[in-house]
């Protein structure tokens, strides 16, 4: 696994928004890594900077009350953080890199058929007719049955679950090698959760894409992911393969943050 | 769909119902004597009061009245102006087409310059741009219709000679084709500048708010990552989304508008419903201040109609509610 080169290098990432007059650090100096074809993880509490970091990784970060973003970030080799809006248009629409967030519903347009908004982000060289069959394609790939029927649909006619895969389906039309999950699965129903998890597993194995989780939850990085990034206050506070960080966890703050899981779940078990 | 605009149409008729009632109701309780507004300033001979109210039965007990013109509003008879000479109808059939004439072409200019402006100042990168328009349109939208329509009165129509001071023009013209329309243009050009100025700065302002709103929701993160370019997202993610409370508000104020514009057509003499209603109030023509403000109640309930379409049309999820 690690043989496989260096895809994402990020390299002393800060990001200082304005909030007001307080200058807030939300990433504070922080090196991140995914291999080609790795599943990583990053876990921390809420406010830690997952979100952020993830968001200034693949700059899709709101353009307002941006103190300092500064760091050397290359994707694939290219700078990303200098890059030209029309370069990182060209590679968001191929092999480059994808996101998934956590609240579906308010990431798919209300008003657009189900079909549009995936045909929308598929690279502009077939015709019409295949654009529908790639759609369907996606459509099935993702797990959902009857693709036809549901790229007729609107998002609110879906179900939490449904529309989490349209949302995987709309990101993997760029056909990408790298694909970030910010909390894929925190707005679904427990059964949900683990289907579509399995879901982006097999994504990721079947077409040996990278992928960079983002989650709360320490047993999603449990089942999914070769390595792992601990966050807290901007900083990776510790990074480990996922079998070494649960059997021997370094840092204090990992070691609760297991306990805590472990805590958790047995209770859930127990119930 | 077809059921949720039988429906609608259906609540509709309660609300009218009421409206005639409490209008004829109004016009009762407010002192003043019919027969001696049509009179004049002498003093009325007593036999020929008597023919009068015999004639258009004014002493019948109020609910007599109510129930008879509620019996001929729902046939189509809006009763008789005897100022006028002429049914109630045949006035608002001809006076109604220059009101809607006028309100059209203002909003046809209106909502198209308030959504550029809105969309302009929503998602432009500089703020002096946005700060410019804002203002403006706060200024604009401040300055009253009538004001606004004498002032280009005395620049455009005293000063310069452009266009005409007032009235729709010629009752009949000796142009045609081309010129004809020509003509028409020059008589609709202040009074449609004035309220498209209103009208369109008050829309800019809902559609800037609106635009700001739609660009901070999820999809338009969804549609960055994508890689859709700036104009692109605007174009397919922006335009529709943030339309919806613009179609709410300039639904209703068209609505309004086609019910007369009362000082607008009394600033630029123009012969449509507003003007009527001056003109039948100042009267005491009665019949016809009832049937003027039935016609608009009408308006209004038709164009609350029409919004509740347009906005079943652009979002799916009123369509599955209910």
């Amino acid at each position: 696994m690690n043989a496989s080169p260096v895809l994402l290098d990020v390299r002393d990432l800060k990001v200082h928004l304005r909030v007001g007059p307080v200058l807030v650090k939300a990433i504070d100096g922080v090196d991140f890594q995914v291999r080609h074809g790795e599943c990583v993880g990053i876990v921390g509490e809420s406010g830690s900077g997952k979100s952020t970091m993830a968001r200034a990784v693949t700059r899709l970060m709101p353009n307002v009350a941006i103190g300092e973003l500064s760091g050397r970030l290359t994707f694939d080799g290219r700078d990303i953080l200098g890059m030209p809006d029309a370069e990182l248009r060209r590679l968001r629409r191929g092999r480059g890199f994808s996101m998934i967030f956590q609240d579906p519903l308010g990431y798919l347009n209300p008003t657009q058929r189900i079909g549009r908004q995936i045909g929308e982000a598929l690279a502009r060289d077939a015709g019409a007719g295949a654009d529908q069959a790639r759609i369907r394609t996606l459509l099935d790939e993702v797990g959902l049955p009857d693709p036809a029927n549901i790229a007729r649909r609107y998002p609110h006619e879906l179900s939490g679950g449904q529309r989490q895969r349209v949302m995987i389906a709309i990101a993997l039309a760029s056909d990408p090698q790298l694909l970030f999950a910010d909390e894929p699965t925190t707005a679904l129903d427990a059964t949900v959760q683990l289907q579509v998890l399995q879901t982006l597993y097999r994504l990721h194995r079947e077409r040996n894409m990278a992928m960079a989780i983002i989650t709360h939850d320490l047993g999603v990085v449990a089942e999914l992911c070769d390595r792992v990034y601990v966050m807290r206050a901007g900083k990776v506070v510790e990074s480990a393969e996922t079998v070494t960080l649960f059997e021997n966890p370094a840092h204090d703050y990992s070691r609760r943050l297991i306990e805590l899981s472990t805590r958790r779940h047995t209770r859930g078990a127990g119930a | 769909m077809l059921r949720f605009i039988g429906r609608r149409a259906l609540y509709a008729i309660p609300l009218l119902l009421v409206i005639v009632v409490l209008m004829f109701s109004m016009l009762h309780l407010i002192p003043g004597d019919p027969v001696q507004a049509l009179v004049g300033d002498y003093p009325v001979p007593p036999a020929y009061r008597q023919a009068i109210e015999e004639k258009y039965r004014l002493n019948d007990p109020f609910l007599v009245q109510v129930g008879n013109y509620l019996a001929n509003v729902v046939q189509g008879d809006f009763g008789f102006s005897y100022q006028n000479q002429r049914t109630v109808l045949s006035l608002i059939l001809e006076r109604a087409p220059r009101t809607i004439l006028l309100a059209a072409v203002s909003f046809g200019l209106a909502i198209p310059l308030g959504m550029l402006i809105g969309i302009a100042c929503g998602t432009t990168r500089h703020p002096g741009v946005d700060k410019f328009w804002t203002t403006t349109a706060l200024i604009a939208y401040a300055i009253p219709t009538f004001w606004l329509g004498q002032l280009f009165v005395m620049f455009f129509a005293l000063k310069l000679g452009w266009f005409p001071t007032q009235g729709i023009g010629p009752m009949v013209s000796r142009t045609q084709g081309f010129a004809w329309v020509l003509e028409r243009i020059r008589y609709l050009a202040l009074p449609v500048m004035a309220f498209g100025i209103h009208e369109g700065m008050r829309i800019a302002r809902i559609m800037r708010a609106s635009v700001i709103d739609t660009l901070s929701q999820g999809y338009i993160v969804t549609a960055r990552a994508k890689g859709l370019g700036r104009g692109q997202i605007i174009r397919s993610h922006v335009l529709r989304n943030s339309s919806l409370p613009l179609v709410t508000i300039a639904g209703y104020a068209f609505g309004h508008a086609l019910g007369g514009a009362v000082l607008l057509e009394t600033v630029f003499t123009w012969p449509g419903l507003g003007l009527l209603l001056v003109d039948a109030i100042r009267l005491r023509d009665n019949m016809t201040v009832v049937g003027v403000v039935i016609f608009s109640a009408i308006a209004v309930v038709v164009m609350n109609l029409v919004v509740d379409l347009l906005y079943a049309m652009l979002d799916p999820r009123i369509r599955t509610m209910r």
